[in-house]
């Protein structure tokens, strides 16, 4: 019989001029940009809502945990050890006697926090690598990349074991601020080639663009051409990766913490969480699953939300 | 296709030797008494620090320290663990248990993940589509230890279906569901590679000539399209062998297998870094040369590396 | 009914009038996007015949390319449709055909040649693989002799060392000898019409004349007929037989070469001929033609070149749609003056 035809399945390219034409015209002969179209496109996008009213929801807990709860997380009743999900203690109680929703809702801060700081530092430091390494090429441009494949080559949970196993080991009793900053410290030294590769990669298509060597010639400062000109070029994948790495990073630090090497108490984290009741998850299953919940769904929203700025992002997907 | 190979071998030597000095350079020179947490919970006795001292160089330049590491590396020589056995033995025994998990992920990624990514990818809309789609993200988002205790809870305990650990000797049966689970990830970046992979090089010239020249839908995407589709996600399927390799540990940890994942899951725990260093090394250099072989094997793919 | 497709060479100028061998009957094309409905080919007619070489001339924008993607029924559909008209080969209506006997006309009946080879070609397979594809596939050869024609084929197109370069990648190539080997892949199940899309365009100057003497030497030694667009005027006098200008997805002016440049009926042919740059009026301004072609979604009323027309009359230009009328012999112009505009010359 006759087969499905290849028009059905919009393999074939048909002709882009014509289709390309009517759609730059836009509505009412405006022109559309990047930016608008992308938000025309994730307007209509119902994950992309979702996923962003999550997110300011986890913000908020993280930001004010006051506002969701009442109760001291760090206040122990061994009377009620174990006690399971009750009207009082929505999500129950766990080894030590102390309120699991509380100690869920405090402990968004601590991840939070190391997944956007982890972002931003990673972000602002291999972005000035990258931006170097990208404008100025030569020998610099060829340390840095050597130095970056160098971190980017080591598998990152390996890489986190040693470097956090050794202060594991040194510090005898560190303060909390000390270890969210040493698992900070760790992620951004072990990701920030990603970032660094990003922008040196724009730098580099970009600057040998008419328009850069025009800046250039009109006697234009390197750090005028880099913010100006370079610099909006790797926004949108920035965005991107930024916003899925900090849901990674979440999930990254929940992974450390189980594995022992990550924040522990008496830093209170969703990994901490997870960790410590492990062991007891069969006669205190609620201690395990709400946290994990929750971290599931936090990573799940950034994740969400940085994919659907990237369909939106990316014409080709279309 | 000879020069590619030296060149990237040339490139590999740098990272090499950046990557292990970096790790020894962690372990022994960061700020710090090197030798806190080695032994477990107590401090160490002196006579044993002495005698680290010495069997580590520590009383050398850091270089030189280094060098006999790496000299000794060559040579197999791991070091010892805290038991008194040598590390290499360790690895020996423990490897090809990580080798076959690592397999049974990377047949089911490979499986399930370009299933989904060929499918969603000829047809970019529709409710596969989006299944796919969500549930990739699913499987990207959720944390290993957490998707991997449910499985166990659920599938080992709750409903019995499977062992909830694996046994010693861990036959491939019992790592279908470990190895399913520390697939997950990959199995959402195979599916998600592949369809927009896909997705690109549908609108590519080469396939409006394909079907200009009257050659059949068939041939036209199984040939000329998935060929070129692929050339990526083998690639990425190639350099996730060593990447899982490295990433089973906290898989291992859970189902209790005896890989060098759960040795070292095990040894973390226990603060014994004289076993932690040399398998997290090893792992490392495993991962290293799996993406050398995976950069020879995409010239191979794709014609227009080779002359560069 | 299918037989006489593929077999026998009919058509020519001995058969009965209006049978060509490849006839475009009032085409219409839409393209429905998110911002309206692009009409792209609005009523395009043209044919060719055995032996003779048809340019179709025509601005980015004006459907000379979709029209040639409707006829090898490539257009991506959604969102292209075509909406009327017929398309017909050996007097069969293309349009009606089923799938999989269109299909088989690709390549064997109508063959088409694209702008840019290197992106045209499949990167990671050998020339002669794709080349000694058609064989193995469509005429069942083996593999030894199918690399045996696809050698014949390189030698036909003037590539030297044939027989080596067979196992050549295509990036390999340069570009002149990438449109060659194009060109051959094209030619390997002896079409009857050969459709150039933009075949020199992305070539340097002298390439492109060796290329146009290329296909101008193969469609006499196949009698075949040659549909060439393109939007280069230069290219088009040396080898072409009859023109169609396009505007707008129409057909504005059809007449043979000579007809054309000594005497354009259309005010846009005749600006477009006046923006040749020429070496004899050095120093003075280049003619141009003012504003941009109309955008599609929104295509003005009446005729779609008066609003850059220089002969324009209100209010019958911005009314009523000129028709392309003959005008002498096979001449035919769609402008509501175009008589008075023969006569000028």
């Amino acid at each position: 019989m006759s087969e499905p035809s290849l028009l059905d399945t919009g393999i074939v390219g048909g002709a882009p001029e014509a289709a390309a034409a009517a759609d730059a015209a836009g509505t009412a002969d405006k022109p559309r940009g990047l930016w608008s179209d992308a938000w025309y496109d994730l307007r209509r996008r119902p994950l992309f809502w979702i996923s962003l009213a999550l997110v300011v929801l986890v913000v908020l807990i993280a930001a004010f945990p006051q506002l969701f709860t009442s109760i001291d997380p760090n206040a122990a009743d061994l009377k009620r050890s174990n006690e399971g999900p009750s009207s009082t203690a929505w999500f129950g109680y766990d080894l030590q006697g102390r309120d699991v929703y509380a100690r869920t809702i405090y402990g968004a801060r601590a991840s939070v926090v190391v997944g956007v700081f982890a972002v931003a530092f990673a972000t602002l430091f291999g972005g000035v690598v990258g931006i170097l390494a990208g404008y100025f090429g030569g020998w610099v441009d060829s340390l840095f990349s050597r130095i970056g494949d160098v971190f980017y080559g080591l598998p990152f949970v390996l890489g986190a074991i040693i470097l956090l196993f050794t202060f594991v080991g040194s510090a005898v009793n560190p303060s909390k601020t000390k270890i969210i900053f040493l698992v900070i410290l760790a992620i951004v030294v072990l990701t920030w080639p990603g970032y660094a590769r990003i922008i040196r990669s724009t730098v580099l298509s970009a600057k040998h663009a008419d328009y850069v060597l025009a800046a250039r010639a009109l006697g234009a400062r390197p750090s005028r051409i880099i913010f100006r000109h370079l610099l909006p070029n790797c926004v949108a994948p920035l965005i991107v990766l930024a916003t899925i790495n900090v849901g990674a990073y979440i999930g990254a630090e929940a992974t450390l913490s189980f594995l022992g090497v990550g924040l522990r108490p008496p830093v209170i984290s969703w990994g901490v969480m997870i960790s410590d009741m492990q062991s007891y998850i069969r006669v205190a299953a609620h201690a395990v699953l709400f946290p994990a919940i929750f971290l599931s769904v936090t990573v799940l929203s950034f994740v969400m939300l940085g994919d659907a700025v990237r369909q939106a992002l990316d014409p080709k997907l279309r | 296709m000879g020069r590619y190979t030296l060149r990237r071998l040339l490139q590999l030597v740098p990272v090499l030797l950046g990557t292990t000095f970096l790790i020894y350079w962690m372990v022994w020179s960061l700020p710090g008494d090197p030798f806190a947490g080695k032994c477990g919970d107590r401090p160490c006795p002196d006579s044993y620090i002495n005698a680290a001292r010495e069997k580590f160089n520590l009383n050398d330049p850091l270089l030189v320290q280094y060098a006999k590491f790496m000299g000794g590396m060559v040579q197999g020589n791991f070091g010892e663990t805290l038991s008194g056995r040598d590390a290499i033995d360790v690895i020996a025994q423990a490897i090809p248990i990580t080798i076959k998990l690592a397999i049974v992920a990377l047949v089911l990624e490979a499986l399930i993940g370009l299933g989904a990514g060929v499918l969603t990818g000829l047809r970019r809309t529709g409710f596969l589509d989006n299944l796919v789609l969500l549930s990739t993200l699913l499987l990207i988002a959720i944390p290993i230890f957490v998707s991997g205790f449910l499985a166990q809870f659920l599938f080992g305990v709750k409903w019995g279906i499977v062992n909830p650990t694996v046994s010693f000797e861990a036959p491939w049966s019992e790592l279908l569901l470990p190895g399913f689970i520390l697939a997950t990830a990959s199995i959402a970046y195979v599916a998600r590679l592949t369809r927009t992979s896909i997705a690109e090089n549908s609108r590519a010239d080469y396939v409006r000539t394909a079907t200009a020249k009257g050659l059949t839908r068939s041939r036209v995407v199984g040939v000329h399209l998935l060929r070129n589709s692929l050339i990526p996600v083998v690639t990425f399927l190639g350099a996730d062998l060593g990447a899982l390799m490295g990433g089973a540990i906290v898989t291992e940890g859970i189902f209790n297998i005896p890989g060098v994942g759960g040795t070292l899951f095990r040894a973390i725990r226990a603060h014994e870094s004289s076993t932690v260093v040399p398998l997290v090394t090893f792992l490392v250099l495993v991962y290293l040369l799996m993406t050398l072989f995976v950069d020879l094997f995409y010239a191979v793919l794709d014609p227009r590396i080779r002359y560069e | 009914m299918a037989e006489v497709l593929t077999s026998g060479r009919s058509a020519g100028p001995d058969a009965p009038a209006g049978d060509h061998l490849l006839a475009v009957d009032d085409l219409r094309v839409e393209f429905r996007t998110r911002d309206g409905v692009a009409k792209v080919i609005n009523g395009v007619t043209y044919h060719v015949d055995a032996g003779e070489t048809l340019a179709v001339l025509g601005e980015s924008g004006s459907g000379k390319s979709v029209t040639a993607q409707a006829i090898m029924g490539i257009i991506d559909s959604p969102p292209g449709f075509v909406t009327g008209g017929e398309i017909r080969f050996h007097g069969q209506d293309l349009l009606k055909l089923p799938a999989d006997r269109r299909r088989e006309i690709r390549g064997d009946g109508i063959a088409m040649v694209f702008q840019d080879a290197l992106s045209a070609l499949n990167p990671v397979f050998t020339v002669g693989f794709q080349i000694g594809e058609q064989f193995r596939k469509r005429r069942g050869m083996s593999r030894a002799n199918a690399q045996k024609k696809a050698v014949e084929l390189l030698d036909m197109v003037k590539i030297p060392h044939a027989k080596a370069r067979v196992k050549d990648y295509p990036h390999q190539f340069s570009g002149g000898m990438r449109q060659r080997v194009m060109i051959a892949m094209s030619l390997a199940l002896d079409p009857e019409v050969l459709i150039a899309d933009e075949p020199t365009t992305a070539l340097d100057v002298t390439v492109q004349a060796q290329i146009m003497d290329l296909l101008a030497e193969l469609r006499r030694e196949r009698n075949m007929g040659l549909i060439l667009i393109t939007h280069d005027l230069g290219v088009v006098a040396d080898v072409a037989d009859r023109i169609a200008v396009m505007y707008a997805g129409r057909i504005v002016e059809q007449a043979n070469v000579f007809d054309l440049y000594r005497n354009p009926c259309h005010p846009y042919t005749r600006a477009l001929l006046e923006s040749i740059p020429r070496v004899d009026l050095k120093g003075q301004d280049l003619n141009t033609i003012k504003g941009l072609p109309p955008n599609l979604l929104r295509i003005p009323s009446g005729c779609p070149f008066h609003p850059r027309c220089p002969r324009r009359e209100d209010p019958i230009c911005s009314t009523e749609v000129p028709p392309l009328r003959p005008l002498t012999g096979t001449r035919a112009s769609a402008c509501h003056f175009a008589e008075e505009l023969m006569v000028r010359a």
